[in-house]
């Protein structure tokens, strides 16, 4: 049994390739190609009898009814939050990576809400809003700052903040953790030479250490968008996208599982991807932009 | 200067306490309210309990699907991630260590699959799924888990790079079969991918959400996140045992993110700087 090499080659290629593609055709490839010729269509997602195909009708709903850039004006609040939670895990990235005692200790409790299940945080902070029993409301009126009480998630003036800041709760230590690996690669030296030059801590953070991490903060802000564009978990267990809190996400899934209009789920998924892409290619090309500059 | 220093370092711990606070304030108030009466529950919520009862958690663990929940998440983990790795570093190892027509191409559709959000073409995925008899079983988030994230793929890809390839020649030379080299030369090398690649999988499997609700509504079923969605939904339970039940969930992951802090930190690191 000793087969020569460029067999053995052929067999390993097919082989280790073969399961690894037909998964990859089929769970991302084939939806994403019949996702785009649903989205012509006004299937029911019932057997494919029902499905005529429509032309641009669903694509004309979507950018017609006002509904929808309403509902995708709820995914801008996480986009705050999110550029928010960049900006402070940024900050406390800074601060953790300087010589201070017990930073390993900030830096475990920071990360901690990240490991933690997210379904289990939205409902921990449903207890934490619940407007009389809840412990935020609670710890208000214990400070003396009981006129500040709100109704966090029932008033629709505020509640898209709170679910954005339950979002920056989740993930703000993990962008920390990143910057801080960033950070640890950048040489001390150039910081020395900094100081032995004059510059003070506020120039070497704009002039030396903004630079060198500027890709890492690139992939944060895009990743920071496309979450925001995604939102969904959150808003889905604490709301149900009651109060004028529903999502981009949420409407495209309740459309189609909910009300079964597939074809119009479908373009408002097509839609959704468009602005992700959109999203990522902007990054790649400032990454190219930026490499053939170095 | 040093006291300047100093000042400024008061200001850092100033500046670190606050963030703490934020981050163990909803803990801390779960944490305390799982061990409250009722009554206790509700006429005082931020004190410490007076007396610390456990019965919450008994109601938590028997009627919200606990250990069900722990048992279907437990094992779609097991299966999804060793797939993860098989199939990560197999195909790494293909298209990493030799040449062939429509690499580039395979290549490519993964970089290009990495970037499109799988929870967009659900719409479709979903008679994807019912067309495979996966629906309600756990074959659908396993395939899901498998086929959808290709984030493992870049990790490998990206790893295998670095192995020098006169390793693989030196195996050649000793007469060793290609996956004999695969199994005791490259995987083994590519140890601290694996790890990359366990740690990432297992947060993102683990609290995954929309996958088991949308394709596993079977309540035998049910995986720790649409277990306790159900627990709080319709039937809602009390608060405190709502506290209780969040609190048990919690635990391992504190418990494993304290003893594999390291590994956490740094395969969370290399995961997002490579993808």
């Amino acid at each position: 049994m000793n087969l020569s090499y460029k067999t053995q080659r052929i067999i390993v290629i097919t082989t280790f390739l073969a399961l690894p593609l037909i998964l990859l055709l089929l769970f991302t490839y084939y939806p994403s190609v019949m996702l785009v010729w649903y989205s012509f269509t006004d299937w029911d997602g019932f057997g494919f009898k029902n499905m005529h195909f429509v032309g641009l009708k669903n694509y004309k709903e979507i950018f017609t009814n006002p509904e929808y850039f309403r509902i995708l004006r709820n995914n801008l609040y996480y986009f705050i939050g999110g550029l928010v939670q960049t900006a402070l895990a940024l900050f406390f990235a800074v601060i953790l990576n300087s010589k201070l005692k017990g930073r390993n200790v900030f830096r475990v409790i920071l990360f901690l809400p990240y490991i933690l299940h997210q379904v289990a945080i939205a409902i921990m902070f449903q207890t934490v809003y619940h407007t009389s029993y809840g412990s935020l409301n609670n710890l208000l009126e214990a400070i003396g700052l009981g006129a500040w009480k709100q109704q966090w998630l029932g008033n629709p003036a505020i509640n898209d903040w709170a679910l954005a800041f339950v979002s920056l709760w989740m993930y703000m230590g993990y962008n920390m953790v990143i910057f801080i690996g960033a950070l640890q690669s950048i040489s001390e030296d150039l910081y020395e030479a900094a100081r032995i030059d004059g510059a003070n801590a506020w120039q070497s953070f704009w002039r030396i250490t903004l630079p060198s991490i500027k890709s890492v903060v690139e992939l944060m802000l895009i990743l920071t968008l496309s979450g925001a564009l995604q939102a969904f978990t959150v808003p889905y267990i604490m709301t149900l996208g009651a109060n004028d809190t529903s999502t981009f996400l949420m409407k495209t899934l309740d459309v189609a599982f909910k009300f079964n209009q597939f074809g119009l789920a479908s373009a408002l998924a097509v839609v959704l991807l468009m602005m992700v892409a959109v999203v990522v290619l902007i990054q790649r090309l400032m990454l190219r932009e930026g490499g053939s500059r170095a | 200067m040093k006291a300047k220093q100093a000042f400024f370092d008061f200001l850092k711990y100033v500046v670190l306490l606050i963030g703490s606070f934020v981050v163990f304030f909803p803990l801390y108030s779960v944490f305390v309210g799982a061990f409250k009466t009722r009554q206790e529950f509700y006429t005082n919520r931020l004190s410490l309990p007076s007396t610390w009862n456990f019965e919450n958690f008994q109601i938590a663990w028997e009627k919200g699907d606990l250990a069900l929940g722990l048992g279907n998440t437990l094992f779609i983990l097991v299966v999804a991630i060793v797939g993860n790795v098989l199939i990560g570093s197999m195909s790494a190892y293909a298209l990493g260590r030799f040449d062939f027509k429509g690499r580039n191409l395979i290549i490519g559709s993964y970089l290009v699959a990495a970037v499109i959000p799988l929870i967009t073409t659900q719409v479709v995925t979903y008679s994807v799924i019912k067309a495979l008899g996966l629906y309600n079983t756990y074959g659908a988030p396993i395939a899901l888990y498998l086929g959808a994230d290709v984030i493992q793929l870049t990790i490998y890809l990206q790893f295998i790079r670095n192995i020098p390839y006169e390793l693989d020649e030196a195996a050649m030379m000793e007469g060793a079969s290609l996956f004999k080299i695969f199994r005791s030369v490259i995987f083994p090398l590519l140890g601290p991918a694996t790890a990359t690649v366990v740690i990432l999988k297992f947060i993102t499997i683990y609290n995954d959400f929309y996958v088991p609700y949308l394709y596993m509504p079977d309540r035998g079923l049910r995986t720790v996140a649409t277990a306790i969605q159900s627990f709080v939904g319709p039937n809602a339970a009390h608060m405190e045992v709502i506290s209780a039940y969040i609190l048990l969930i919690f635990v391992p992951t504190i418990a494993m993110f304290l003893f594999m802090q390291r590994f956490i930190f740094s395969g969370v690191t290399s995961g997002a700087v490579k993808s």
